[in-house]
């Protein structure tokens, strides 16, 4: 279970990635944060985002057209 | 003022945009690109200058213009749709063309510039508008929002001498 959860869906980039930097700020060292999204460019801009930022990439999976990303925050 | 960059304070990675456009489209690719530099940790800097700067200014009325662009074309019942050159010069074209990409925007979820400006400011992005244009203009401070500086093509370049990654839009 993730400490907070993000709703993406519907935002179209770069937003999902805006609002999960601004989540993120928020969390502890260590925390981690849910992001759902409908982007599909998201599965490689949150990759990209977290080689980027040092911040750990834990899940990227995906249901029907809900992507779901897992990122503690490390960076 | 001071002529050290946030670079040189915070030792990250660092990102300048000049920004010369300010129609609806050619608005996104510098805000888009300047907030993610920033939410990815960059120093990010605008330069604002000659069609560029009317984007710093408080009331915000962005439009576009399909005149001389063969490549826009609206998705429309099912196809993509483009405007002839003559069409566009029917009055009240533009605005029409500007309203529908402004809904087809706003439906694909897709944020707008003033969303975009303002998430740019919150994550620090350091804004210059361009005194000359400025001038040429006739813009004052006043007419803008808070948080931009001016600066000439000094300022810009000594910037840009400091940056990782320099784009000119």
């Amino acid at each position: 279970m993730a400490d907070q959860t993000l709703d993406a869906k519907g935002l179209n980039c770069p937003l999902p990635i805006l609002r999960a930097k601004k989540a993120l700020q928020t969390l502890p060292p260590g925390g981690t944060l849910e992001v759902l999204a409908t982007d599909p460019g998201a599965v490689k801009d949150f990759q990209a985002f977290c080689r980027t930022t040092g911040n750990e990439l834990v899940e990227s999976t995906s249901e029907g057209k809900i992507l779901r990303f897992l990122i503690r925050r490390t960076g | 003022m001071s002529s050290v960059t946030a670079d040189q304070r915070s030792g990250a990675k660092s990102m300048s945009i000049i920004v010369t456009k300010g129609t609806l489209d050619w608005a996104y690719p510098p805000f888009i690109l300047g907030t993610t530099a920033a939410a990815m940790g960059l120093d990010v800097t605008m330069f604002f200058t000659f069609y560029g700067l009317p984007l710093l200014l408080k009331n915000l009325d962005l439009r576009l213009s399909p005149l001389g662009n063969p490549a826009m074309k609206m998705p429309m019942a099912g196809m993509h749709m483009g405007m002839p050159n003559l069409a566009s010069v029917i009055p009240g074209m533009e605005a029409a063309a500007s309203k529908m990409m402004r809904n087809l925007m706003n439906k694909k979820g897709v944020a707008s510039i003033g969303d975009l400006r303002t998430l740019a400011i919150e994550s620090e992005v350091r804004m210059i508008a361009c005194q000359m244009t400025m001038d040429l203009f006739e813009y004052t401070l006043a007419d803008m929002i808070e948080g931009p500086e001016l600066g000439g093509a000094a300022t810009y370049i000594e910037v840009a001498t400091r940056s990782d990654i320099n784009l000119f839009i």
